[in-house]
């Protein structure tokens, strides 16, 4: 399905310089690793196999070294998602204060139907998350890389209209 | 050693005294206590994961791991006599089971698993993982080269992950995902094709990393286990035959600290073939009217020792370097009063295949597991030169050597042939006499390896038909020849080319025991420093 | 974006003082309110002269585990013989807690002078600053900060002339909550999988990258400069009960109360009134059922319990919990414990790095277990077997996550087993389907 060929290279001109930059932080090369996924998915929506293998091959690692890291990081994706990556939070802070109900408006609303799929609009994709750290704010939602507090049933609709 | 700090400790009511460092388990080890373990593996970095040696250690409020924590004077550990850390191990044994398939009836581990030893040793009777849970289910995936990986058992102990990185220093292998869905991964675009790989199918203590090769060939319980020396090139590792119903059916490293550590390469595992080749000669043979018909030994050797006899001048010896060095130096002795010239060739691969954690340790490029032996006997590395001279020879002796690309042409305007081997090759159906031998599965002997250390290996399965081992063959011959009493075993053979070989001096089956012994180290005064 | 609530009068305003405020969050605005002097001061000091300060202080650590944090730092080598790191956990992940993100959203120069005056201490020329990957606000407030505390000559080459050099990176994670235990933090730093290691070695002899290294909270960092400035004399007056306890600390209040958020409270606290007075107690008609004080990962306590609970770390204890990370889970009377449970340990499962046996499987099954009993078909059996996993799963492992899983969940089975009956005996409606 994704062949070698159909690999557009990350690290080039631009991004390579930047990571270069980044590895200046470190010690070791191995240490950029995250930052480079980072930019991997920043520039392409999600962390394939080739693109592992290229971060493996910049960073002097095995792409089965890259792999294993990738597979730990829940935010690292390893297929495609929607343009708008919804992660709502249902740990046990959010839950008693309705996050299901919040769970339920977004996949209705966003016609997404079932939790990790992606609306057949490529626009987005829900998933639950573990806590996000802001158990206060109940509940607390990031799309893409907007962190939304206080999001209840009844503002899903309205919130998700900042994503048409 | 001397000068090394030692550090007294009781396990289990033991008093041991061990070097300081040591781990409890190693220490325990030493008391006669095995703390039972999966992670934890001599020849890997420690790990700590399985959480299975948990030890009590009196006045620690905590159960720790013995893989991974030093002994201390004084130190009272409880393996077997705590109830604390007994529950702690059926814990993990209970968990170990929880997504495990329980298919031993059709896995090849079944028998020598370690996962089925300790349950059965001091598991819990009965699951109380209700029958109603899902169990973890991942499909079975070939790793590429001769492992197969069946996920469904794996315990992730990491001992494969950690031999790739760590001993064979390829980063092949990972764990990959979190929790009870992680699994070990490999990059699909990457095989588990290095040179050592098989050795991670030896190390996983359960049925989750098989070999491809011996898939479904035996169950582990019809198995005897003998220790041999590997063939597969002049490294000389330490093995196991494995054989069942006289076919020797896997080859698995047998540990050695001074040559092999744990581990034996893959090239070494295929050898086993070799060793069950169909072709082979059941009967002595002589030459009656052109062709070759089979006889009795008295018959043969008597026929054997006359054309030794009546010949005088010069012999060649064509040998191969993967006959025992008892049969090498009986042969020597059988010629002595010819001029004589022995020589052997080895198959030499492209570059050498080293196993990158450990110094010292590599597939070696010469083919043959007895190339120091033949060359400390004085036969040399001159095959070529040896044809040529035994156009001329009174006497050509072969033994097992293959005499691949050799032509009737060039042993045709030579004397007699006499061809001692286990199999017999077009070529050599010019021979007057031929002398079935067993092969190295099938008899008792030793190899010189490349570091010059001396090794047994011992007789795994009978041989075929008439076929009897080199040595005895030989001492029949000289014997035949009235130059001296006929052999009761590999061990005389040896005692006799101890007692002549200047390098051998003061060996013994006896003091080489299973783990061989350098040349040079060989007198008594150095064998029990 | 405001904060949620105005400081009540019973709060002791010191790390939150400048909350809310959105011109705290620049160089300038936080030297108008006082900032920077504390690194000049410390900067002035000898490092064994700011450890011993810290140390008199009593601080401790802010994280979880209470570990006095001028201890910690006397642990690093005093012979510099290589290079020293500071790790500053960022990566607040405990369900329940959400202190370090307000820091870092609404006074990053409070954490980045609390870091430098650190690295000076033990030595570092390199503080990573480890920030969870879904903080995408802090995170770009504190390179903001950093940005600027560069351009000012706060960290960089020889600090404000000190000849100290002291360099700042945040390191994001992504997505992985046992990267808040120090030695998973600093494999994540290393770009490796986020497994707790072994100790011994302890992190102050090798560290990140195998050097010396010292990981503190950023609450923690964060009530430094205060001390410097301040002092350990003043620091210490700040506790209502043990002298163990000092100082304020930040304490996270979420779930069934009416003012959720954050309240800086004086050590020695009682949580009764941090809930009904502070919090606005429940909602109306309501009564508190349960609380677990310290993060998710601490036992619960049952109304009586938390009522009579002092909030330092020795009161805690006393009440047979711990005050951990400070994040407080309120719930009330409509709250299904078995369900909460339930989602507590699939959290846990969750994030089990999956190195050790007892975590990796032990979490999944308590999940099951639990589902099975909200399902309708639990068994009386199964409370037993719950307590049994959670023994099977407490004190064997590399790092406390295991134990984290457990301690919430044998606690509620002990003190709500009602609930958890109901559910078998069928007096309960299923809450789950079985899979």
């Amino acid at each position: 399905m994704h062949d070698a060929s159909t690999h557009e290279s990350v690290f080039d001109g631009k991004r390579r310089a930047r990571l270069d930059k980044i590895m200046k932080r470190y010690p070791t090369k191995q240490a950029a690793l995250l930052p480079a996924l980072w930019m991997v998915q920043e520039a392409q929506g999600w962390v394939s196999d080739q693109a592992m293998a290229e971060v493996a091959g910049v960073l002097e690692l095995t792409p089965a070294y890259v792999k294993g890291v990738v597979t730990f990081y829940t935010m690292y994706h390893q297929h495609p998602v929607g343009k708008y990556f919804i992660q709502v939070c249902t740990t046990t802070p959010c839950n008693i204060c309705g996050a299901e109900s919040v769970v339920e408006a977004f996949l209705r609303h966003t016609g997404c139907g079932e939790l990790g799929a992606t609306s057949k609009d490529g626009r987005f994709t829900v998933v639950e998350v573990e806590c996000l750290g802001a158990c206060g704010f109940a509940t607390p939602v990031l799309v893409n890389d907007d962190f939304i507090e206080n999001v209840t049933p009844e503002t899903v609709s309205d919130l998700l209209e900042r994503y048409r | 050693m001397a000068d090394q700090e030692r550090v007294t400790l009781t396990v289990d009511g033991m008093e041991i005294t061990v070097p300081k460092g040591t781990t409890i388990l190693e220490a325990a080890k030493q008391a006669g206590v095995l703390i039972p373990h999966y992670c934890y593996h001599p020849g890997l970095p420690v790990a700590g994961v399985c959480r299975m040696c948990l030890v009590e250690i009196e006045g620690v409020p905590k159960l720790q791991i013995g893989c991974a924590t030093p002994v201390a004077e004084g130190q009272t550990v409880r393996v077997n006599e705590s109830e604390q850390a007994k529950h702690a191990r059926q814990g993990v044994l209970e968990f170990l089971l929880i997504n495990h398939p329980l298919d031993c009836p059709i896995c090849d581990q079944a028998g020598e698993c370690e996962l089925q030893n300790y349950v059965f040793q001091e598991g819990r009777a009965r699951t109380r993982y209700s029958p109603t849970y899902p169990k973890r289910f991942n499909p079975v995936e070939d790793f590429g080269g001769d492992v197969l990986y069946v996920p469904n058992r794996c315990i992730l102990c990491t001992r494969c992950v950690r031999f790739m990185d760590h001993v064979a220093g390829e980063h092949v292998l990972n764990v990959s995902e979190r929790g009870d869905r992680a699994y070990i991964g490999i990059h699909p675009q990457r095989q588990l094709d290095h040179p050592w790989a098989g050795n991670v199918v030896d190390l996983c203590p359960v049925g989750s990393l098989l070999s491809k090769d011996f898939l479904h060939k035996a169950r582990a319980w019809e198995l005897d286990h003998t220790p041999s020396v590997c063939t597969g090139c002049s490294q000389g590792c330490n093995v196991h035959l494995d054989t069942r119903a006289h076919s020797v059916v896997r080859v698995r490293p047998r540990s050695n600290a001074e040559v092999n550590k744990y581990f034996m390469c893959d090239h070494g595992r295929q050898t086993y073939r070799a060793m069950n080749r169909g072709d082979r000669i059941e009967a002595p043979l002589v030459a009656e009217n052109g062709a070759l018909v089979a006889a009795d030994w008295d018959h043969t050797l008597a026929r054997a020792a006359q054309i030794l006899k009546g010949s005088s001048g010069t012999a060649v010896a064509l040998v191969s370097p993967s006959v025992s060095t008892e049969a090498l130096f009986l042969l020597k002795a059988v010629l002595n009063g010819f001029v004589m010239t022995g020589a052997f060739r080895v198959e030499r691969a492209d570059g050498e295949q080293p196993l990158a954690g450990i110094t010292g340790l590599s597939l070696r490029s010469e083919r043959a597991p007895n190339v120091a032996g033949a060359t400390l006997l004085g036969y040399e590395e001159s095959f070529d030169g040896a044809l040529h001279a035994a156009r001329q020879a009174a006497v050509v002796v072969v033994l097992d050597e293959d005499l691949d690309g050799v032509t009737s042409d060039m042993l045709k305007s030579s004397g007699n042939l006499i061809y001692i081997g286990t199999a017999l090759p077009d070529v050599a159906r010019s021979a007057r006499v031929v002398l079935p031998v067993t092969n190295v599965a099938e008899e008792d002997g030793s190899f010189v390896n490349r570091d010059s250390r001396v090794q047994r290996y011992l007789q795994a399965k009978s041989g075929p038909g008439m076929a009897r081992p080199a040595w005895w063959v030989l001492g029949e011959l000289l014997a035949e020849l009235g130059r001296g009493e006929p052999l009761g075993s590999a061990a005389e053979a040896f005692e006799l080319l101890a007692a002549k070989e200047r390098a051998f001096d003061g060996m013994s089956y006896e003091r080489l025991d299973l783990k061989g012994v350098r040349v040079g180290k060989g007198t008594a005064a150095e064998v029990t420093a | 974006m405001g904060y949620p609530h105005q400081p009540h009068p019973r709060e002791t305003l010191v790390l939150s003082e400048h909350f809310g405020e959105s011109g705290a969050r620049t160089y300038d605005g936080w030297v108008k309110r006082g900032g920077y002097r504390a690194l000049e001061q410390a900067l002035g000091m000898e490092p064994q002269a700011v450890i011993d300060e810290v140390k008199a202080s009593g601080l401790r650590g802010r994280g979880g585990a209470g570990f006095p944090a001028g201890v910690k730092w006397d642990f690093m080598p005093k012979q510099k013989s290589k290079p020293h790191y500071l790790c500053c956990n960022a990566d607040e992940s405990e369900p329940g807690t959400f202190k370090d993100r307000e820091i870092m959203r609404w006074t990053p120069h409070a954490l980045i002078e609390g870091c430098a005056i650190a690295a000076h201490a033990i030595r570092a020329e390199v503080v990573y600053v480890y920030i969870r990957g879904e903080f995408t606000e802090p995170i770009a407030v504190m390179q903001q900060a950093l940005d600027e505390a560069y351009a000012k000559g706060v960290l960089g080459k020889d600090v404000r002339g000190s000849g100290t050099s002291i360099d700042m990176y945040i390191h994001r994670g992504a997505g992985a909550y046992i990267c808040g235990e120090e030695t998973a933090l600093m494999n994540s730093i290393e770009g490796k999988r986020g497994n707790p290691r072994i100790r011994p070695p302890f992190p102050a002899a090798v560290g990140v990258f195998g050097m010396p290294t010292t990981i503190n909270n950023v609450e923690t960092l964060t009530s430094v400069p205060h001390i410097m400035t301040r002092g350990a004399e003043w620091y210490k007056s700040l506790s209502l009960s043990s002298p163990k306890s000092t100082g304020t600390k930040l304490m996270s209040v979420c779930g069934h109360v009416a003012k959720p958020g954050n309240y800086e409270i004086t050590m020695g606290f009682p949580m009764k009134d941090l809930i009904y007075d502070l919090c606005g107690g429940m909602s109306p008609g309501r009564t508190l059922k349960a609380v677990i004080p310290g993060g998710s990962s601490v036992p619960v306590l049952d109304r009586e319990e938390a009522e009579n609970c002092v909030l330092d770390y020795e009161g805690c204890v006393a009440a047979g919990t711990m005050l951990g990370s400070g994040g407080m889970i309120v719930f009330d009377d409509s709250a299904d414990m078995v369900y909460q449970m339930m989602r507590i340990a699939k959290f846990y499962a969750h994030e089990s790095c999956a190195q050790c046996t007892q975590c990796r499987e032990g979490t999944a099954w308590t999940v099951r277990i639990l589902q099975k009993i909200l399902s309708g078909r639990g068994e009386m059996q199964d409370l037993d077997l719950l307590l049994d996993v959670g023994e099977m799963m407490t004190g064997k492992t590399i790092c406390v996550l295991s134990d984290s899983c457990a301690a919430p969940v044998v606690s509620a089975v002990r003190k709500f087993g009602g609930e958890f009956e109901a559910y078998i005996k069928g007096a309960r409606q299923p809450a789950v389907a079985l899979v």
